[in-house]
């Protein structure tokens, strides 16, 4: 499968997601600049992790603004796949591609470190190698990772499996509404999640728990 | 030319964490009896119109495109 890697100024975690995904299906992802109105064909298009325009206004705000975001939208409406990762996550709900928001940790303390995550949705395009109620690691390093949603929006999407992952074992570390980690769109292939999965594939970085995401999403698993 | 201002706030029953935070340190400087503490945003902005209808409309579309996420937020548009 081919992937594409988005890049906007203030983005710093897109060389190792293009690591990652280069190490887990052979091939390197096409990068897409910020002011690009096209997408290259591809089947995952990955907005990564960082601090996109110095996190001004809200986090991802102005980013979801640029004109790449109407392209990721058109492909989205094509089932394509997307993924946004910490920063990419806040991008994809500011861009209204994903529910709820993700506001200020409720520590008020930007945290870096390891967390538990536990796959609700295993039937998902970017889930489907692990079990579900499986408990992942992965590490997390974000200041504004407290998901929100009204209490509609939250009935919504607990009850059609939109909740991917939740932190599980008392790792919550931001304050999310009922330990929310990841956000699937009701279509099913837009996935948000503020933990990196790309910073945990191999034995170099302590562990491989990530790396199921990315074989799912990258059809590198049989379906 | 008109002036305006635009302010943001959350909604109610949106977790305000700074908000919070500010109201437990005015605490410790010794203010009494704050109910609760709210932080916002405030924009002001000059626009090269005179037409005070445009304007409105202008900002409304502002507010709802970029300067407040209305999942979080509300906003308020006052003209000088």
């Amino acid at each position: 499968m081919k992937s594409a890697v988005v890049q906007l100024p203030g983005l710093n975690r897109d060389c190792d997601m293009i690591a990652a995904l280069t190490k887990i299906s052979g091939k390197a992802p096409v990068t897409v600049w910020q002011t690009e109105t096209e997408i290259p064909d591809v089947d995952l298009i990955v907005i990564p992790g960082g601090f996109s325009y110095g996190d001004y206004l809200r986090c991802g705000a102005i980013a979801a603004r640029m004109p790449v975001m109407q392209a990721i939208k058109a492909k989205a409406e094509q089932g394509v796949r997307v993924l946004g990762v910490c920063n990419g996550f806040q991008i994809l709900v500011e861009a209204g591609l994903l529910p709820g928001a993700l506001m200020r940790n409720a520590s008020l303390k930007f945290v870096c470190r390891e967390v538990k995550l536990e796959v609700v949705n295993a039937d998902t395009a970017f889930t489907r190698a692990y079990a579900k109620g499986q408990v992942i690691r992965s590490p997390v390093a974000h200041h504004d990772g407290n998901y929100f949603a009204d209490a509609e929006t939250l009935k919504a999407i607990e009850g059609n499996g939109q909740v991917v992952f939740r932190y599980a074992e008392g790792t919550n570390p931001n304050g999310s509404v009922n330990d929310i980690a990841g956000v699937l769109n009701a279509k099913g292939n837009v996935l948000g999640m503020m933990p990196h999965p790309e910073n945990l594939i191999e034995s170099a970085h302590g562990g491989a728990d990530g790396r199921g995401l990315f074989a799912s999403a990258l059809d590198v698993i049989a379906a | 030319m008109i002036k305006a201002r635009v302010t943001v706030t959350l909604k109610n029953g949106v977790l305000d964490p700074q908000g919070k935070a500010i109201e437990g340190a005015l605490g410790a400087l010794g203010f009494d009896g704050i109910g609760q503490v709210r932080q916002g945003k405030v924009f002001d902005l000059q626009l090269e119109t005179a037409d005070k209808a445009k304007a409105e409309a202008d900002l409304k579309a502002m507010c709802e495109k970029l300067l407040a996420n209305t999942v979080i937020e509300n906003y308020s548009i006052s003209l000088a």
